[in-house]
């Protein structure tokens, strides 16, 4: 079907919505509650757009095309109710920039330095609320102060994570989302996946390590997460050298999600104290463990391993390679047993 | 496995789910699989536990651990008397089907009600979902695999696959959920005592002499030997030199004394590890590699996926590749190999692996491929991979029917030791833990050992939820917190076997399955005291 956005004719598909269509044509429509395929329940109307013969503006992201329609995403009537919804929306949203740690990284800010807003002329209601913040989990938070009830937490937790652990609550007049990250964390369903966080635009519901670095101060790595075998896409963080947290990215076989291992547990180890970083050679008199040059190391494995083999044949001789290792590791390792140790006796952990 | 994540997710009708627990030990696959369930997809759980999906099940059958060939069998009786069979593929795509129905003859509903511990309605049930569903995967992992009958209970789920058809569609096949990161790819990479890498077994006429002339040396026609009978030769020094890459068998390997005792017997022993790992202790010599954030290369998943992993830092220290630590090592004992980059091996890889043929680092990370991997077999530079196997012709021409009959696990409870007890992992760990365990809040979250109990055995030893525990089998005793619920059933408990201390293994028996040599973790006959 035939629309026009902005004075440009488009072929529209049946059943697309206002907003997917314009994004596929280029058009760039300001959203903070809707997520694709998740949540487009059009409550923050920031998406607003105006629509030849409709008297009100209508939600970009649930409204679907019509033949015919004439639609204008960015007139002055359309900016200025984003300039509203965004007036009313930092009424409710306190605490200042510089110490939020989605600082450079939020969508409200993003779109508050676009649209010109850059102080409410409101008094928010929630405020004498005193809501409280809930961080006693040991990765997540939730700040009900930052937070512009957008659900898009709520929906990734019961529809793309499939939990269900957070939840729309109300409060007398006031939603609220009850995020289980409260003293009684341990008690609730949550499984500490952050992909709630991962969603939020603001910096309401965050993974606690997010402070420790600015979206300006890092570069990101793309990379297959090193536990299981999902395969799932992920972005390491890096920060002067140093790794400093994961982020999941739109992988074939995980689609943007991650577990708690690949978003919390995949990088502490990396540069961990506890990491060997020198070649170690047991002293056979103590029994401790001796820091060696690689020289020395390799010098003895090589003379060892040789004499074993021309006392016994290359049989007496087994080297395992490790499943946790890249392919490029595991075929080097088997090629040494194979050409040098001069047996078949090569293996992985696939079996345990 | 034979389809890809997305598609037995996203495009069943029902999904058949035998001894695997992806919420915790997949998660991410796990949490597709719960979308499935919302979008309408029916579930059978076949599961000895009350696993979490269960409870989401249209169906759960609890059975009995170690059971799995005579649920399977159970299943192809009922496809065959109710008639739910796929005749047309049985004819066209399969043989030996005779002799597979003559196996499953004798394994009534009943009969196998009576061996698993279950209903006969609801197996009957089961089959009918599974067999009647247009499309319908089944996904296994380790629950079928860790028995001394590990093999026969794969076959037993390929063959019910190929007796209603669905297998080299999408939303079908026979689908193992691998377990670690890259075991695909260790596999595909020749790390195996029978075959080069790509599967191409050392048996086979003319593939020895294919890479010693691609390698350039002459090499040992004989078959190696499997890690898990390696342990033994150790002891009675067949074996005498061993060279272990990041595994960590003190902890993951069943019978731990057994274990240190083997690693114990060695003259000479090297480890390449990133951590003090319990094995590691245990070297002579300890070199230091590095992790998958210090390199560049692939990594391939469970769908057979070759993906790039990327160099994100360097850490201090004197850490080296361990490509670079391997190319030494060989140099040092007389074979000239070039130090290669990653992207060079992946390219030497290609050369001599039929299924890798076309995959390359330049290739992953080019836009054609736009960070989607290459599914394996990708034979040539412009093959796009292959996302679903056994398309209109099975990988050996025709599919085979394997008979396979149910023969009871290796330690069956007795009177001194009353409980069965099987293994498996937790959501907040992998495996050892070594990685794992270095981030605080995952211990915060779940550090410490603990064992499933049964309400009703615990309350016959008067044990509480919470108290500690001692737990012995025939090959050691440890100490654990005691969970009581109904999860298991009454004689049956579970415990995680990432920890060490209270760790699973120091109990697990190291019978092994007759064929891979998989040790059965699943079951083993233990005694549980109040302390």
């Amino acid at each position: 079907m035939q629309i026009t956005i902005n004075g440009r004719n488009i072929e529209a598909a049946e059943g697309s919505t206002i907003l997917q269509t314009a994004r596929r044509e280029g058009i760039e429509i300001p959203t903070l509650c809707y997520l694709e395929g998740v949540n487009d329940i059009g409550s923050c109307r920031l998406c607003v757009v105006e629509l030849s013969g409709s008297e009100e503006l209508v939600p970009a992201c649930n409204t679907k095309v019509k033949e015919g329609m004439v639609i204008l995403t960015h007139s002055e009537r359309v900016k200025a109710a984003r300039r509203m919804v965004l007036n009313l929306l930092l009424s409710e949203h306190y605490g200042d920039c510089f110490s939020c740690e989605k600082n450079g990284d939020c969508e409200l800010q993003k779109y508050c330095i676009e649209y010109g807003v850059e102080t409410t002329e409101f008094t928010g209601a929630r405020k004498e609320k005193n809501f409280k913040k809930k961080d006693a989990h040991p990765f997540l938070s939730y700040d009900p102060d930052r937070c512009i009830e957008c659900q898009r937490c709520v929906k990734t937790c019961s529809h793309v994570t499939g939990r269900g652990a957070i939840w729309l609550g109300k409060t007398g007049m006031f939603s609220i989302i009850d995020a289980p990250f409260g003293e009684d964390w341990k008690n609730t369903l949550c499984e500490s996946c952050g992909n709630c966080a991962q969603a939020c635009p603001t910096g309401a519901l965050t993974v606690k390590r997010r402070k420790a670095y600015r979206a300006w101060e890092v570069e990101k790595v793309r990379t297959t997460c090193p536990h299981c075998a999902t395969g799932c896409q992920m972005d390491l963080v890096v920060k002067n050298g140093k790794i400093v947290d994961a982020v999941g990215a739109d992988g074939p076989s995980n689609h943007g999600l991650l577990c708690v291992k690949g978003r919390s547990g995949s990088f502490d180890f990396v540069d961990s104290p506890e990491r060997i970083r020198y070649p170690l050679i047991k002293n056979k008199a103590t029994g401790e463990f001796e820091r060696a040059t690689w020289e020395e190391a390799l010098s003895l494995t090589a003379s060892k391993f040789t004499e074993i083999k021309n006392q016994y044949g290359g049989e007496a001789l087994a080297g395992f390679a490790c499943s946790r290792s890249a392919n490029e590791d595991i075929y080097m390792l088997q090629k040494m047993v194979r050409t040098v140790f001069g047996s078949n006796n090569t293996d992985n952990c696939a079996r345990v | 496995m034979t389809n890809t994540i997305y598609d037995i997710t996203h495009e069943s009708d029902a999904i058949l789910m035998v001894g695997t627990n992806p919420e915790c030990a997949h998660p991410v696959i796990g949490m597709q699989i719960r979308q499935a369930v919302a979008r309408g997809a029916k579930l059978i759980v076949v599961d000895p536990r009350d696993i979490d999906l269960a409870k989401q099940a249209d169906i759960h059958l609890k059975l009995r651990p170690g059971t799995n060939v005579a649920f399977a069998n159970g299943m192809m009786h009922i496809f065959i008397e109710e008639g739910l069979t796929d005749e047309k593929f049985i004819s066209e795509r399969t043989e030996n089907y005779e002799a597979m129905k003559e196996a499953v003859r004798e394994y009534t509903p009943e009969k196998v009600g009576e061996i698993c511990g279950i209903d006969p309605d609801k197996l009957r049930e089961a089959a009918r979902l599974y067999a009647s569903a247009d499309r319908a995967p089944v996904m296994y992992c380790l629950g079928v695999t860790e028995h001394h009958t590990g093999t026969e209970g794969v076959m037993s789920l390929s063959n019910m696959a190929l007796m209603v058809g669905k297998i080299g569609r999408p939303g079908c096949g026979v689908n193992p959920i691998r377990g670690q990161n890259n075991v695909q790819g260790a596999c595909d990479m020749g790390a195996s005592p029978n075959q080069f890498p790509g599967y191409q077994n050392i048996s086979k006429e003319g593939i020895v002499e294919k890479f010693e002339k691609a390698w350039g040396v002459a090499l040992n026609h004989k078959e190696g030997t499997k890690a898990t009978d390696c342990f033994p030769k150790m002891i009675n020094k067949e074996i005498r030199g061993l060279f272990i890459f990041g595994e960590d068998p003190v902890r993951t390997d069943p019978n731990t004394h057994h274990v240190i005792k083997a690693l114990e017997s060695l003259d000479f022993f090297v480890v390449d590890e990133l951590f003090m790992t319990e094995t590691a202790k245990l070297a002579d010599v300890i070199l230091p590699g590095i992790s998958y954030a210090e390199k560049e290369g692939t990594f391939t998943n469970t769908e057979r996926r070759v993906q790039r992993i990327r160099k994100a830092v360097a850490i201090a220290g004197e850490a080296k590749p361990d490509t670079w630590i391997f190319t030494e090592i060989m140099n040092r004992m007389g074979y000239p190999q070039p130090h290669l980059t990653p992207a060079e091996i992946m390219d030497e890889i290609a050369l001599v692996t039929p299924s890798y043929g076309g995959i390359s680092h330049g290739r992953l990370d080019s836009e054609e491929v736009g960070g989607r991997g290459l599914q394996w077999p990708c034979p040539a530079a412009d093959h796009p991979g292959t996302p679903i196997m056994h398309v209109g012709k099975f990988a050996r021409g025709i599919g085979y029917f394997r008979p396979a009959q149910y023969v009871p696990s290796t330690e069956l409870p007795d009177e001194e030791y009353p409980l069965t007890m099987m293994t498996g992992r937790i959501l907040y760990h992998y495996n050892a833990c070594a990685m794992t365990d270095k981030t605080a809040g995952i211990n915060e979250i779940a550090g410490e050992s603990f064992i499933e109990l049964n309400t009703l055995d615990a309350k016959s030893l008067g044990i509480e939820d919470g108290e500690k525990i001692a737990v012995s089998s025939r090959r050691g005793s440890i100490q654990t917190t005691a969970h009581v619920s109904e999860k298991t059933r009454a004689g049956e408990c579970w415990m995680p076997f990432h920890y060490i201390e209270g760790g699973a293994n120091w109990l697990t028996n190291d019978a092994l399955d007759g064929i891979s040599s998989t040790p059965e973790y699943k079951v083993c006959a233990v005694k549980v005291e109040k302390l």
